[in-house]
């Protein structure tokens, strides 16, 4: 039932941005960007679900609890540079959507970093010396 | 849900508002006080869009965690 409420709000934001496209051009982005903002505050509620059930499993299987607290943010991070970069670049901004994907790309690679020092210590004590 | 369709609909009319505003005043000749409608109306809708914007990220950190 959920989804029907999303698309028919996409639509009718979709048709009033056009309405307010050729008069006001930056009320119609503001416009814009709260939709996004809406839809995405409509999905958190579900996405907590699911990583609920991700935290429960990893309890299950006792992984370490830094790896899947890495894993989410990890994911949290590359969403808002996703979400940042598209309302940027559908003002038109080529130049700036390409420079908040690169930051988001940057800080998780910074956070993987700790994971990426065990993974190759681990595979240097399999290695015969 | 609705909550947020009624919010939309405002700030279109907002925008329809000013617009109209603008293309009036214009016409009455007052060429400044016109970019001045716009502008308020323009700093309104900006006010409504960032407490929202500020509410998402709020959640977003408290979802993934992210302390940074």
């Amino acid at each position: 039932m959920d989804i029907l409420q999303i698309v028919s709000l996409a639509i009718i934001a979709a048709l009033l941005i056009l309405l307010l496209k050729e008069k006001k051009s930056t009320l119609a982005y503001l416009l814009l960007l709260f939709t996004g903002v809406i839809l995405f505050t409509v999905l958190i509620t579900q996405i907590t679900h699911v990583f609920s059930l991700i935290t429960y499993m990893s309890n299950q299987a006792n992984i370490d609890r830094m790896y899947v607290e890495v894993i989410l943010k990890i994911i949290g991070i590359a969403y808002i540079a996703e979400f940042g970069a598209h309302i940027v670049r559908d003002a038109g901004l080529e130049a700036i959507a390409s420079k908040v994907e690169m930051a988001g790309k940057i800080f998780i690679l910074l956070l993987a970093m700790p994971i990426l020092t065990t993974v190759i210590e681990s595979i240097l004590k399999f290695l015969p010396d | 849900m609705l909550h947020d369709a009624t919010i939309l609909f405002q700030i279109a009319g907002i925008g329809i508002i000013v617009a109209m505003i603008h293309s009036i005043l214009k016409q009455m000749g007052k060429e400044e006080i016109a970019h001045v409608a716009t502008l308020v109306g323009f700093i309104i809708v900006l006010f409504i869009v960032l407490n929202r914007l500020a509410d998402l990220f709020q959640q977003i950190k408290s979802v993934f965690l992210y302390q940074g």
